[in-house]
């Protein structure tokens, strides 16, 4: 019915006033990125005294003082950072996989009740749950380790959420169907046929856990007391306060963040040529 | 579909109870339990008998609804409520406001660098809420601050960015710089789900784009835009990061400045658990009391437009 001659000529010229309005708004995002990049090449001196966005001369001294700082703590909080990010997504994304698929394979008794109380789990407010977390695992004598850190975060909700979804496009019930004829038991058929269907949909599962498990901060200041276990969010925040003391920890504190920054800034810029940003609120083309 | 014999089924039926047992035994360990255990521990208090030296001398007794009253006429905590009820009030509009707007003009006919933007409002959502905080808290600052700066050089007077109303402001804007472009992928996600000939049909009637806009795509986003709210407001209520990665910059931010700041203060500095845990139980339920009284608003709201 749609007669495109009908349109206007002037409907289809450059769209001036939304482009420009979007590339304000990026640079409104792209403004704290760009200033640490700039900040993080200047010297402690010249931080205070040179126009903000002016670049320094002294990003490879940053660096080298911040890999010197305390026997390279730093690198350490990094390597803590992408261990429970790396290993607590890809639990999750286990977790969430195993769930999601019997959610929305099987048709079973109490099923509908079963996802609502896992999905209540988002409702809950994190405070209720880190500070007796935190308790429960003291009596446990598990504080202050890597899976006081690690464990409360496998079970993800929205990832149980998403992976039922997914499961459900991308899975058809007769190839299912089909697996069992060939006489394959429930396990091998999720492994070997349901798993490889569902695995774009995971790769985002993966992803928005990976970020959320790295972006974490309560968690992890409520937990934890050695620094050696620190992930680089808590480490940057214990360099920020006691800069308050001594300023020349600053410049420490804005490399730190910028090489914080960077692995997640490229992992979204390598991973969103295939990845289809879309999956994050559970869309799926049919 | 046709139902299928249950022949080779061997395992069919106990299979999805098998495949829910680590999410379940998850679920209960580190959410039943702890909220549990949490609203136990609201109720009980510790007596401390004579100077509370020795083994013996303190014991956890039941409390009854004590710690609820004191945390209610707690006015630090009441004072947090308050202040992150102005912040929310702050950031949840604003933020939904420009995830909106931006995921409009995204979805314009002929947009240039629709990736690059796209992208590039994103990108806040990988950045972790204290680097977040930390960034902005430097440009806040008076000396390395830009925007300050600016003011200077246009001979304004300066504000402090860290103080009093300001501080709410700064505060909010690392929200909504961080928030902003995940709630815009939603927002967008849902208006590229809407058929093409319903655009069509307005075009030809002589609908300009700010119209369908207005008329058409608002309305058919509703539910996306209800549910950002929802996680918003959620989400608001519960910040922790920024302040916390933002006090060592000024003497503004108090160790209670938020309810959830609060919290942690009588838990892990005044070692006074059962405090903080009945303020915990009352942030939640004041949280889910918000948000869902909001989503019972927001549809009935939406019913009513739907009956006219």
């Amino acid at each position: 019915m749609s007669t495109p001659s009908l349109t206007a000529p002037g409907r289809r010229r450059l769209p001036l006033v939304p482009t420009a309005a979007l590339l304000l708004g990026a640079l409104y995002c792209l403004l704290p990125v760009v200033w640490v990049l700039v900040a993080s090449t200047k010297s402690g001196s010249e931080l205070f005294s040179t126009f903000t966005f002016l670049p320094g001369s002294g990003f490879t001294d940053n660096v080298a003082d911040l890999t010197e700082y305390r026997d390279g703590v730093y690198w350490r909080w990094m390597a803590n950072s992408a261990f429970y990010a790396g290993a607590g997504a890809l639990l999750s994304t286990a977790v969430s996989a195993v769930s999601g698929y019997a959610l929305a394979v099987y048709r079973f008794r109490g099923r509908e009740t079963v996802f609502n109380i896992l999905l209540a789990g988002v409702l809950m407010p994190p405070v209720i749950l880190a500070v007796p977390q935190y308790l429960l695992l003291a009596q446990a004598d598990m504080t202050d380790s890597y899976l006081s850190v690690l464990l409360p975060l496998i079970l993800s909700p929205y990832g149980v959420y998403l992976a039922r979804i997914y499961a459900s496009a991308a899975v058809p019930a007769d190839v299912i169907e089909a697996g069992r004829m060939d006489g394959g038991g429930e396990w091998r058929i999720f492994r070997t046929i349901a798993l490889p269907m569902m695995l774009p949909g995971l790769v985002t599962v993966f992803l928005f856990q990976f970020v959320a498990v790295w972006n974490n901060f309560l968690l992890p200041y409520i937990m934890l007391g050695d620094d050696e276990k620190f992930p680089v969010t808590l480490g940057l925040y214990t360099l920020l306060q006691q800069g308050s003391n001594t300023p020349a920890l600053y410049t420490l504190v804005i490399t730190g963040a910028l090489l914080a920054i960077i692995p997640l800034i490229a992992l979204f810029l390598v991973i969103q040529r295939f990845w289809s940003l879309d999956l994050l609120s559970g869309a799926v083309k049919s | 579909m046709t139902r299928t014999p249950r022949r080779k089924a061997y395992g069919v039926k106990s299979a999805p109870y098998v495949f829910l047992v680590p999410a379940t035994l998850l679920f209960l360990l580190f959410f039943a339990l702890p909220i549990g255990y949490a609203v136990y521990l609201s109720f009980r208090r510790t007596e401390v008998a004579g100077l509370g030296l020795g083994k013996g001398a303190r014991q956890e007794i039941w409390a009854g609804v004590a710690n609820y009253t004191d945390a209610l006429s707690d006015s630090e905590l009441l004072d947090g409520a308050l202040r992150i009820l102005g912040y929310g009030a702050i950031v949840v509009p604003v933020m939904l406001g420009l995830a909106l707007l931006f995921a409009l003009l995204l979805d314009t006919d002929g947009l240039r660098a629709r990736g690059f933007s796209r992208l590039a409002i994103f990108l806040p959502y990988a950045i972790p809420g204290v680097i977040a905080a930390l960034m902005w808290g430097f440009l806040y600052l008076p000396d390395v601050s830009p925007f300050l700066y600016l003011l200077d050089a246009a001979g304004l007077p300066r504000p402090d960015l860290l103080d009093g109303g300001p501080l709410y402001l700064s505060l909010a804007n690392i929200a909504v710089w961080g928030g902003t472009g995940f709630n815009m992928i939603v927002i967008y996600t849902s208006l590229r789900a809407i058929p093409a000939e319903v655009f069509e049909a307005a075009r030809i009637d002589g609908c300009s784009q700010l119209q369908i806009a207005l008329r058409i795509k608002i309305p058919m986003v509703a539910p996306s835009l209800i549910l950002t709210f929802f996680f918003s407001i959620i989400a608001t209520l519960q910040v922790f990061s920024e302040p916390t990665t933002l006090k060592p910059l000024t003497n503004s931010l108090s160790t209670t400045w938020s309810p959830l700041m609060k919290v942690y203060q009588d838990a892990f500095v005044n070692n006074d658990i059962h405090a903080a845990a009945a303020q915990a139980v009352i942030i939640a339920l004041a949280t889910l009391a918000l948000s869902f009284g909001f989503l019972k608003a927001a549809n009935s709201r939406t019913k009513q437009g739907d009956s006219r």
